[in-house]
């Protein structure tokens, strides 16, 4: 490890900028808040670059230690640089998509920048509390965030999220606060080690999944979020689907399973029982929305159930999968939030009906479109297949039925994404004003263009993100190891020279028959 | 000799009587408006002085007998230091803010900072008191001067009635106080409380159990705990900003410490007999002032009420009855006071463009693009007060229910955050005014340097640099505790 607290200076760099946008002019705060977080997506690059894999479970520490039990603790494992990274990469695109605000521009900067701050925050502490501050002090940039720029209903559905991710949390601060009592520290590291006695173990669960479930959100505490996102601004919108919504799915897989292996096994039931129905059901009601951000909005809660059934599958190809879910739902869902972004500032409206037959004015924004609707719905070649694949495999190993219930997801996903991309992209050019819509400008292809890369990347070459993440997923899964239930699927590796000879004998007949 | 070291002992004390007795005498001659603020800045350099000698008993961390003065009637340990600390400084904001305040009512008068300082010396006894009857002096003194100074703005009809209800509900809990003393004389034939802790020492007959009940309701109608808090709202309302100001800090500083000296001194070998109603007390108060802020449409109310709420949560750390929550209660109480008297200041200086002052929290419309800091300010204030995390009140909120989880009262502590959830709500209405809603154009009015600096140095403890001081806050909490806790 190098002196350099690099951790520090990438939660310092949006935080002075976030001041320094709170005293400037609007020009003059876009250009600080697009400044500032490029530099924290270099300094994130060079993170990742320096990241060692295979190396020491923990990178990048530092720990100055401030007062009696609390720590500036920070440092991260492959699991949270890649969803550092997933922050660091959403940001800048997600300022290049505010230039449509005009209204209270420096603050809105600022409310974004100090987001951002925070996100990273919750993912590079290592100490419990400090972590606690990172993921609650959130709520008020996105109260905000949501109240100021959202909406018509923005009162409300800021109201809304507030109320109910602090209820969630409180709770868990009280787990908290006895695990340190238990235990005698506040150092992550540790606490994921020690083992914490059974029947406490479900009280603490049960605290720790009330403040996750919100904010996953699970089924049916995740009213808050097609609230939320409708009236949120655009980049409001894909901040919170990129990257809030994975504070869920990290909490889980950074505290309730390894703190609580036996208690996550008891609980295991209610977790997947909640996600089918979320599943089913959140498509479903994606599927008659006539609202754009509303039905990518419910989509959303059903990609996170699949994370949650992944990561309650207790094996490696579950793990691996919902973190590929959760990074590849991070991209996707946001840069669907940009598409629909794009349409909204032309036409000021999010019903789907006043479009159509855009692919005839506006291919480029069509090809694009076309291309996350399918990673969307799981396509391979692109991030969400990999993702879905390895999850619903994780689970299949555990439970045939569950696996049933979410591949259906599958199928309704691509339901209710393809039926939206046909109205509107598809069809008769039916409204003037929609068929009169300028083709992408070049900021927005700069939004739009790296996450496509990247969409491609992860669904081609998915190693370059799972390698940092593997041995972190492996020390994990011996964790969960003794906790593991036993799978219903009973599933035995096959001989691999009984496979040899059959792959020969296929071969000779496939020579034989010529047609395989 | 013995005699010398009571006098040095009580310094502060006795300074503060010659130093009011001879400012309300120059007073009677020096009429005017540059009279009274004069001897507004004399007393706040008393209360400076009175701080200067207080702070080395905190910081030498002093306790025991040699701490005793006037044959064991009254203390100047570590515990009473700490108490008097915020007390001093509590009045101290409150006197800097009144003279803008009482001026454009033509009523700043010399009377204003003399009758504080009396209040503030009843204080001062009341925490250093060791028996009963020092006890009940320093609360009468305090409240005497209290009641006067609620019904301060002659010509105002709501700061009459706040004056006359202070008065008739403060009299009526001193009875109960002093009704509940006799029983407790009567059962342990003392005053004092270490003679009281230890006659109690094999248990409480069932009589003296009534003693215990009227003295907590008496403290309770002192700090405003529910169900004794119905003044708080109509008092703290019609009492003139600065009035208030001082009502919800430094009193509520005081009483509370003289509510862990009784329970946790005189009644402190009793303390399951306690608890149960402390708890109640605790968590009635946190519900109760969550709900009842709901409705409030005045921001003074509101305030009143969150003061309810936040005696509650202070209140959850005595019920714990450990050192550990005895001195999350003085971090809490440290943390509180920076709120309350941010969120008073912040509201005083809330005025419309003809200076008169703007309370209907309707009226803050759109505050965030008239008045940028001072709504920032205010929203600081507001979610601090809601214990959001990075703010410092968070941290209040953290060491109390880290007490009480300690303590092994788990059910205790999630009701507790439940109610803070409730609270939230009305917190996040303040600011949704403000932030959210079109202007108003109501509340345009400037204000002057020493409420932006009072503000600005609130905020500054409740912002997240707060953190660098809690250090030091729980070295010196954790002093003040020993000297309370061993004492016994």
């Amino acid at each position: 490890m190098s002196g350099f607290p690099i951790l520090s200076v990438m939660l310092a760099v949006p935080l002075v900028a976030a001041l320094a946008c709170l005293f400037s002019g609007a020009a003059a705060a876009r250009t600080i808040a697009l400044a500032a977080t490029l530099i924290d997506l270099v300094l994130g690059a060079a993170l990742w670059a320096q990241y060692d894999i295979g190396g020491a479970q923990w990178q990048f520490q530092e720990n100055v230690a401030l007062f009696q039990g609390f720590a500036w603790k920070l440092g991260i494992d492959g699991i949270a640089l890649m969803l550092i990274m997933l922050s660091v990469f959403l940001m800048p695109i997600c300022i290049l998509a505010s230039q449509s605000i005009e209204k209270r521009v420096s603050e809105y900067m600022a409310a974004f920048l100090l987001m951002e701050t925070l996100m990273i925050g919750v993912f590079a502490a290592q100490d419990l509390l400090l972590f606690y501050i990172f993921f609650e002090a959130g709520l008020i940039p996105m109260y905000l965030i949501i109240g100021i720029w959202g909406g018509a209903e923005r009162i409300y559905a800021s109201y809304k999220f507030f109320l109910y991710t602090l209820l969630g949390s409180v709770l868990m601060l009280i787990a908290m606060l006895w695990m340190i009592n238990e235990a005698g520290t506040t150092d992550i590291p540790t606490l994921m080690a020690y083992d914490f006695p059974a029947d406490a173990q479900k009280w603490l669960w049960l605290a720790f999944f009330a403040s996750f479930a919100v904010k996953m959100p699970m089924w049916p505490v995740h009213t808050w979020l097609p609230d939320a996102h409708v009236q949120a601004p655009t980049a409001g919108s894909v901040i919170l689907a990129g990257v809030l919504l994975k504070m869920g799915g990290y909490g889980f897989i950074r505290f309730s399973l390894p703190m609580f292996p036996q208690a996550s096994a008891d609980f295991a039931w209610l977790v997947f029982a909640l996600s089918m129905v979320a599943v089913v059901y959140t498509s479903l009601v994606a599927l008659v929305q006539q609202d754009m951000k509303k039905l990518i909005a419910y989509s959303s809660v059903a990609h996170m159930a699949i994370v949650t059934v992944g990561l309650f599958a207790f094996n490696v190809q579950g793990l691996e999968g919902s973190m590929v879910v959760m990074l590849s739902h991070g991209l996707v869902s946001g840069a669907l939030f940009l598409c629909v972004g794009v349409i909204y500032d032309r036409l000021h409206t999010r019903e789907i009906d006043r479009y159509g037959g855009l692919s005839i004015n506006m291919p480029k924004y069509a090809l694009l479109f076309m291309l996350f609707t399918m990673a969307s719905v799981g396509l391979p070649g692109t991030s969400g297949f990999v993702g879905e694949f390895l999850a619903l495999t994780g689970i299949y190993k555990m439970s045939s039925w569950v696996a049933l219930v979410a591949g259906s997801g599958i199928i309704l996903g691509a339901g209710y994404m393809l039926y939206l991309y046909r109205r509107v992209a598809f069809g008769e050019q039916k409204n003037a004003d929609a068929a009169a819509m300028p083709d992408l400008s070049v900021r927005e292809w700069l939004m739009l263009a790296p996450i496509a890369a990247v969409v491609l990347w992860m669904g081609v070459y998915p190693e370059s993100f799972l390698a940092p993440m593997r041995a972190d997923i492996a020390a994990l899964d011996a964790r969960l190891a003794s906790a593991r239930p036993e799978g219903d699927a009973r599933l035995t590796a096959g001989d691999p020279t009984t496979a040899k000879t059959h792959e020969a004998q296929s071969h000779e007949t496939s020579a034989h028959g010529g047609a395989h | 000799m013995d005699w010398l070291q009571s006098l040095r002992l009580a310094a502060p004390e006795l300074l503060f009587t010659i130093a009011g007795l001879a400012i309300l005498l120059v007073s009677a001659w020096a009429n005017g408006k540059t009279a009274a603020r004069l001897a507004n800045w004399a007393v706040v350099a008393v209360l400076a002085a009175g701080a200067a000698l207080t702070a080395p008993v905190l910081f030498s961390g002093a306790k025991g007998p040699e701490t005793l003065a006037f044959g064991g009637l009254f203390a100047a340990d570590a515990f009473a230091a700490a108490a008097k600390l915020l007390i001093y400084a509590a009045a101290g904001a409150s006197l800097l803010v009144a003279p803008a305040f009482f001026e454009r009512f033509r009523a700043m008068r010399a009377e204003y900072p003399v009758l504080v300082l009396f209040a503030v010396l009843g204080m001062s006894m009341m925490v250093s008191a060791t028996n009963l009857l020092t006890l009940y002096i320093g609360l009468e003194l305090n409240s005497l001067a209290a009641y006067v100074l609620a019904a301060f703005l002659k010509t105002d009809d709501r700061s009459a009635e706040a004056g006359l209800k202070y008065f008739v509900l403060g009299s009526l809990a001193s009875g109960i106080l002093l009704f509940g003393m006799s029983l407790t004389y009567g059962f342990t034939g003392t005053t004092d409380f270490a003679g009281i802790a230890a006659a109690f020492k094999d248990g409480l007959p069932a009589g003296a159990a009534f003693a215990l009940v009227f003295v907590l309701a008496g403290l309770a109608f002192k700090i405003s705990a529910v169900p004794f808090h119905m003044w708080t709202p109509d008092v703290y309302e019609g009492a003139p900003t600065p009035v208030t100001t001082f009502f919800a800090s430094a009193p509520k500083v005081a009483a509370l410490a003289l509510t862990m000296i009784v329970t946790l001194k005189a009644f402190g070998t009793q303390a399951p007999a306690w608890q149960p109603i402390v708890i109640f007390a605790a968590l009635a108060s946190v519900f109760w002032g969550a709900l009842g802020a709901i409705g409030q449409t005045n921001i003074k109310r509101l305030l009143a009420y969150s003061s309810i709420n936040n005696v509650g949560f202070l209140l959850i750390g005595l019920a714990t009855a450990t050192p550990a929550g005895a001195s999350a209660m003085l971090i809490y109480l440290a943390i509180y006071v920076a709120m309350t008297i941010g969120g008073f200041v912040a509201v005083l200086m809330l005025k419309d463009s003809d200076g008169n002052p703007v309370e209907n929290i309707a009226d803050f419309a759109g505050l965030s693009r008239e008045r940028k800091v001072l709504a920032a300010s205010l929203a600081v204030v507001m979610f601090s007060l809601a214990g959001i995390p990075p703010l410092l009140g968070f941290w209040g909120k953290l060491v109390v229910f880290q007490a009480a989880v300690q303590a092994g009262m788990f059910w205790v502590a999630v009701l507790g955050v439940l109610g803070s959830v409730v609270g939230a709500f009305y917190y996040l209405k303040v600011v949704k005014v403000m932030y959210f809603d079109e202007p108003a154009g109501k509340a345009l009015g400037k204000s002057d340097w020493v409420h932006q600096a009072i503000l600005a140095l609130c905020v500054l403890f409740l912002s997240p640099l707060g953190y660098l001081v809690v250090k030091c806050l729980t070295a010196l909490s954790d002093l003040a505790v020993a000297a309370l806790m061993t004492a016994a």
